[in-house]
C-alpha cells in the first residue's frame, strides 16, 4: 500500500464552521486540518454532534466553511460536483423511479447517451448484488437494498471521491456486515478515495486505512489512527489479535470523548 | 407478486364489494323507514316515487340543462382555480413573502361560507353564470393553493441534496425531483378542489343561475316538490362519487410508486 509519492487528493484547511441558530451560535467545526490521499480509504468516528456531517457535507460542497477552506487536487471546492459522489444514511432514493432509473439518474445529468447509461447502470446494478430488481420501486426493497441501490447510484456517476455518511447506520447488523464486506470488494477493484462516516468502530478498523477520531463540540481532529492491517480484509479480521489491540486503542478515545459530550 | 398475495387481495376486494352492497342495503332500509313516517315521509318520499323525478324534469325539458349547467360552472371554476393555484403555491414555496402575504387571507376566507360573500359577487358580476363560475374558482383556488404549497414545503430535502450532488442543476431539480414529489399533493389538491367545488355549487347557483341542480333544487323547495328535489339531491352525490372514482384510477396510475402508510 505505502507509497510515499501519494498525492494528496483533499486537503480540509483549516476549516472553521458555525452555525447560526436560534439560541445563538453553534460551533460546529473548530479548525479542522486533514490531507487525504488518492485512493485512500479514511473512516471518521467521534461522538454524535462533533460535526461529522458537517465535516462531509463541507466537501461535498453542500455546505460553505464560515472560515478555512477544503481543496480538491489543489482547486478550492465551491457548490456540489460530479468528482464528489454521496451516500447519505437515509438511502434519498427517488422514490418515483425505479431501481435502474434511481442508478441511471447522474448519467442523465451528465447526458450520456441512454443505451450506454442503461448499461453501465446495469453493471452497478449486478455489482451490488440486485440484478433483478432494475424495475422495481424503493418501497418494494428492504433498507439494505435500498442502499446497495445508493451505492450503485453514487458509483454509476463515476466519481473520484465516495462520501459516506453513516451508511449502513441504519442497518441490522447482518446486512451491515455483508455491505461492509461488498463496499471493500468494490473498493480494492476500482480504486475511489472514500472518506466514510461511522460511530462503529469495528466498521471503521475493517475498512480504513487511517481512522480519524474527532473530539466532542466543537469539532476537531483529536488523533489519526493508521490501521496496519493488510487488504483483503474479512470479517475473521475481527478476531485478530492487532485488530484487538487497534479496537481497544480507538475505543478508549472515543470513549474520552462520549464522557466529555455527557458532561 | 405471489399467487397467494394476489389471491388475497382477490377476496379483499370481494369482501369489500359485499360490504358495499350491505350498506346500500342498510340506506335503502333507513330510507324507506323514513317515507314511512308521517312527517318523514314528506321529505323522503321512497324510490317508486323519486325515481319517475328524472322523467318528470326532463318533460319540463330542465333536467339536462341543469346537469350541463351545473357541471359547466363546477368545470370552468375547478379549472380556474386549479391553474391559479399550481403557480401561486409555488411562488409561496418559494418566495416567504408571498406565502406571508397570501396565506393569512386564506386563512381567513376559507372559514367564511361562501353563501355569505356569493351576493357581493351578484353586484359586481350581475346574475347568472359568472358570479357562479367566480364563487366556485375562489373557492376550490384557496383550498388547493394551500394544499399543494404544504406538499412542495414537505419535500424531503436529501433527496434535493441528492440530486444536486449527482450534478441536477436548478432546471433539473425543479423538473425531474420538485415537480414528481409534488405530484401526490397535486391530486390530493384535485381530490379536495372538486369536493370544495361541489359543496359551493348551492351557493354559486344562489346568484340567480337560469339552470342548475343547485338552482332547481331551490326552486323545488318553493313549491315543496320533495320527490324531484331528493332526486338532484342523490345526483349530486352520485356525481361526486363519480369524481372520485376518477381522481382515483388517476392516482393509482400516477403514484404507484409511493409509500402507502396502512
Ligand atoms: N443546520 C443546522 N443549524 C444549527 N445547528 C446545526 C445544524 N446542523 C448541525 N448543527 C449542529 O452542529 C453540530 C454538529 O452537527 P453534525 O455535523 O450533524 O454532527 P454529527 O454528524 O457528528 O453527529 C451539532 O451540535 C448540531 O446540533
Ligand atoms: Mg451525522
Amino acid at each position: 500500500m505505502a507509497g510515499e509519492d501519494k498525492l494528496v487528493k483533499l486537503k480540509i484547511d483549516n476549516v472553521y464552521k458555525e452555525y447560526q441558530g436560534r439560541n445563538g451560535k453553534t460551533v460546529a467545526l473548530n479548525g479542522v486540518n486533514l490531507d487525504i490521499m488518492e485512493n485512500e480509504f479514511i473512516c471518521v468516528v467521534g461522538p454524535s454532534g462533533c460535526g461529522k456531517s458537517t465535516l462531509l457535507n463541507i466537501i461535498a460542497g453542500l455546505l460553505e466553511p464560515t472560515s478555512g477552506a477544503a481543496y480538491l487536487d489543489g482547486k478550492q471546492i465551491e457548490g456540489t460536483g460530479v468528482e464528489r459522489g454521496v451516500v447519505f444514511q437515509q438511502y434519498a432514493l427517488f422514490p418515483w423511479r425505479t431501481v435502474i432509473k434511481n442508478v441511471m439518474f447522474g448519467l442523465e445529468m451528465k447526458k450520456t447517451p441512454k443505451e450506454e447509461a442503461e448499461k453501465i447502470a446495469r453493471k452497478y446494478i449486478e455489482a451490488v448484488g440486485l440484478k433483478g430488481f432494475e424495475n422495481a420501486y424503493p418501497k418494494e426493497l428492504s433498507g439494505g437494498m435500498k442502499q446497495r441501490v445508493a451505492i450503485a447510484r453514487a458509483y454509476a456517476a463515476n466519481p473520484e471521491v465516495l462520501l459516506l455518511d453513516e451508511p449502513f447506520g441504519a442497518l441490522d447488523a447482518q446486512t451491515r456486515v455483508q455491505l461492509q464486506t461488498e463496499l471493500l470488494n468494490t473498493w480494492e477493484q476500482e480504486k475511489k478515495t472514500c472518506f466514510f462516516i461511522t460511530h462503529d468502530v469495528d466498521e471503521a478498523i475493517i475498512l480504513a486505512q487511517r481512522v480519524i477520531i474527532m473530539s466532542a463540540r466543537p469539532g476537531r481532529i483529536k488523533r489519526i489512527v493508521n490501521i496496519d492491517i493488510p487488504y483483503p480484509r474479512t470479517q475473521e479480521t475481527k478476531s485478530d489479535a492487532r485488530f484487538l489491540e487497534l479496537k481497544a486503542e480507538i475505543w478508549n478515545e472515543v470513549y474520552q470523548e462520549f464522557l466529555e459530550v455527557k458532561k | 407478486m405471489s399467487d397467494e398475495t394476489t389471491k388475497k387481495k382477490k377476496k379483499a376486494a370481494i369482501n369489500d364489494k359485499v360490504w358495499l352492497l350491505i350498506s346500500l342495503c342498510a340506506a335503502l332500509i333507513v330510507w324507506y323507514l323514513l317515507s314511512l313516517g308521517k312527517a318523514t315521509g314528506r321529505s323522503f318520499p321512497f324510490v317508486h316515487k323519486v325515481l319517475p323525478a328524472v322523467g318528470t324534469m326532463n318533460e319540463r325539458g330542465v333536467f339536462w340543462k341543469d346537469i350541463q349547467s351545473s357541471m359547466l360552472c363546477v368545470a370552468a371554476g375547478f379549472g380556474l382555480g386549479f391553474i391559479t393555484a399550481l403557480p401561486i403555491a409555488f411562488l409561496m414555496a418559494w418566495y416567504t413573502p408571498v406565502q406571508k402575504i397570501i396565506e393569512p387571507w386564506i386563512n381567513f376566507i376559507r372559514n367564511i361560507p361562501a353563501l355569505a360573500y356569493a351576493p357581493l359577487l351578484v353586484i359586481t358580476f350581475g346574475v347568472g353564470q359568472k358570479p357562479a363560475i367566480i364563487l366556485i374558482w375562489i373557492c376550490t383556488f384557496m383550498t388547493m393553493s394551500i394544499t399543494i404549497y404544504q406538499g412542495i414545503k414537505n419535500i424531503d430535502v436529501t433527496l434535493i441534496k441528492a440530486a444536486r450532488v449527482l450534478g441536477a442543476n436548478d432546471f433539473d431539480i425543479f423538473m425531474k425531483i420538485i415537480c414528481p414529489a409534488t405530484v401526490p399533493f397535486i391530486i390530493t389538491a384535485i381530490r379536495l378542489g372538486l369536493s370544495a367545488a361541489l359543496t359551493t355549487l348551492l351557493a354559486a347557483e344562489s346568484t340567480g343561475a337560469q339552470a342548475g341542480i343547485g338552482m332547481r333544487i331551490r326552486s323545488l323547495s318553493n313549491s315543496f316538490e320533495s320527490a324531484p328535489m331528493l332526486m338532484y339531491i342523490i345526483l349530486l352525490g352520485i356525481i361526486g362519487l363519480i369524481l372520485v372514482k376518477v381522481i382515483d384510477i388517476i392516482e393509482r396510475k400516477l403514484t404507484g410508486w409511493q409509500e402507502k402508510i396502512s
